[in-house]
């Protein structure tokens, strides 16, 4: 198999001095979908933060697209093909929707996503184009999110708890969006408390516990008692 | 008639204000940065163009052409070097910094220039003047540092609302962290807002030195009414420190009007009115 396009060796993380990740090792390799799942301060977001260099992780082993990439900052990242949705949307409130989009594209590398692709993606936002990024509904704010971070041309998309505080009906719309993703050609990592959504949308699945892997397998060769006592941090059995 | 042209000249003097005002406004806007050292910049600015005029004498006007670029450049390098290792969470050490960087201008150009007050003669231009119905007059002079100052206040309008450069800029008055995440490094951002700010001071300076008198200390007294025209216009809307400049410069030409001994004080009058009744200034920035 070809090298993976981004590889995580014993990754730690700190903020001052607690330490938020243990030596997490990690990789996706081209076309993949994985997804993080654990609990509320498993590391997840840490993680990804660590990942994008939005949190400093000097000297650690992080390879992306055949780079080290440990000391590279958050911005040269986006400009290599990593692009992150982060955890709360994160828009910009002066500015508009299709503004958002645009900014998303500052540092893009590529032309494969433009507006009119981001508006085939998610109709709702070419009628709202001119409203104030933050003056939207919840679902449409994460519809912006992820077009915003596409418009960079990422080869490695991160999506940060993009279902949460979402009613049912609009996460389905949201990760409907995923295979069209995956077909112009972005690997995808997501980060999920929900195990059930994580599971059908995945390849991969990494479960974090503590600042640790707990867990990693494809969805369909793990058992309910094994996802559980990896996300609980129960024993074998003790789930049931 | 007499109270109307008071008017207008306030009205073309608070052009001026809003010059001197603009960089400030727009650098706390972007970074939240708020510089002490602003008025004293001004005056650096004045002084870039005595030097350049003692040294070439080319007319004061023409001045612009090396003192702004030199400003900017200055103004880039600046913030690169030094002011952005002051950011973070903690507003204090800008403060500080800024603070010291006033007292340090002040007294370097007191040791180059000495204490003399100094100004720069334009020419004709300086008392020439359009006749309006009724024996009224403008001043071609501070007609054109209004015009300019509207033309600024456009020109910095159009670019942070039409260029991708502009919106990096309001997004990252907006959420700094975040902007990383779409491919701006901060500290460039940062440098060009402090590089647009300081060309504008240069602007400013070099009005400053055709149409008043100054000297290595007056820059304090610059940074004040900078203050006063931002926060009566409301924080981070250029139109709104426009307003703001025209009020300061109509109330000190109402106080003159009354006794030249009041000008100053109306000015200040009047900002504090604005202090009490409307804090938040009177266009604050709006929200999406």
């Amino acid at each position: 198999m070809a090298e993976p396009i981004l590889t995580t060796t014993g990754l730690t993380a700190f903020y001052g001095d607690f330490q938020a990740l243990f030596g997490i090792d990690f990789e996706i390799h081209a076309g993949e979908t994985v997804a993080i799942i654990g609990s509320n301060g498993a590391g997840k977001s840490t993680f990804l933060r660590a990942i994008t260099g939005m949190l400093k992780t000097p000297g650690q082993n992080i390879r992306f697209l055949g780079r080290d990439v440990g000391d590279a900052p958050a911005h040269d990242l986006v400009r290599a093909g990593l692009a992150m949705v982060p955890e709360g949307r994160k828009l910009f409130p002066s500015l508009t929707v299709e503004e958002n989009l645009l900014i998303g594209g500052y540092g893009r590398s590529g032309t494969d996503w433009t507006l009119e692709a981001i508006y085939d993606l998610f109709p709702i936002l070419a009628e709202r184009r001119r409203h104030g990024g933050t003056a939207l509904s919840g679902g449409q704010q994460q519809m912006v999110a992820i077009g915003r971070a596409l418009m960079s041309n990422p080869k490695l998309l991160l999506c940060d708890e993009i279902s949460l505080g979402l009613a049912p009906i609009v996460i389905k719309d949201i990760y409907a969006a995923v295979p069209k993703i995956k077909a112009h050609g972005a690997t995808i990592v997501v980060v999920e408390q929900d195990v059930n959504q994580a599971m059908a949308v995945a390849d991969r699945v990494y479960c974090f516990q503590e600042g640790r892997v707990s867990l990693t397998g494809r969805p369909g060769e793990l058992t309910r008692a094994q996802i559980s006592a990896a996300y609980f941090g129960l024993e074998d059995g003790e789930a049931a | 008639m007499d109270w109307i042209n008071a008017i207008i000249q306030g009205v073309l003097l608070g052009g001026l204000y809003a010059l001197f005002a603009a960089g400030l406004s727009l650098m706390f806007g972007v970074m939240r940065f708020v510089n002490i050292a602003h008025g004293d910049f001004i005056v650096m600015g004045a002084y870039g163009a005595l030097l350049v005029v003692s040294l070439t004498g080319i007319h004061p006007l023409w001045t612009l052409v090396l003192v702004v670029p030199g400003m900017a450049a200055l103004g880039y390098l600046g913030q690169r070097l030094l002011l952005n290792r002051t950011l973070g969470d903690d507003i204090l050490p800008p403060l500080l910094v800024t603070f010291g960087f006033s007292i340090i201008i002040q007294n370097v150009l007191l040791e180059l220039f000495s204490a003399d007050s100094q100004k720069l003669q334009a020419g004709w231009i300086e008392t020439a003047s359009i006749p309006l119905a009724g024996g009224l007059s403008v001043g071609v002079m501070p007609l054109l540092i209004f015009a300019s100052a509207l033309a600024v206040i456009a020109g910095l309008q159009a670019f942070f609302y039409r260029t991708a450069l502009g919106r990096v800029l309001r997004a990252t008055s907006d959420d700094a962290d975040t902007v990383r995440l779409m491919g701006a490094d901060n500290a460039n951002v940062f440098a060009i807002a402090t590089a647009i700010a300081s060309a504008v001071v240069g602007i400013a300076g070099v009005y400053l030195a055709i149409r008043t008198n100054f000297d290595p200390a007056v820059g304090p007294a610059r940074l004040l009414y900078a203050f006063e025209a931002v926060i009566i216009g409301g924080l981070g809307n250029l139109w709104g420190t426009l307003a703001g400049g025209i009020i300061l410069g109509v109330s000190q030409a109402i106080g003159a009007q009354i006794d030249p001994g009041y000008q100053i004080l109306a000015g200040h009058l009047a900002f504090l009115i604005v202090l009490v009744l409307r804090p938040q200034g009177l266009f604050p920035k709006m929200k999406g």
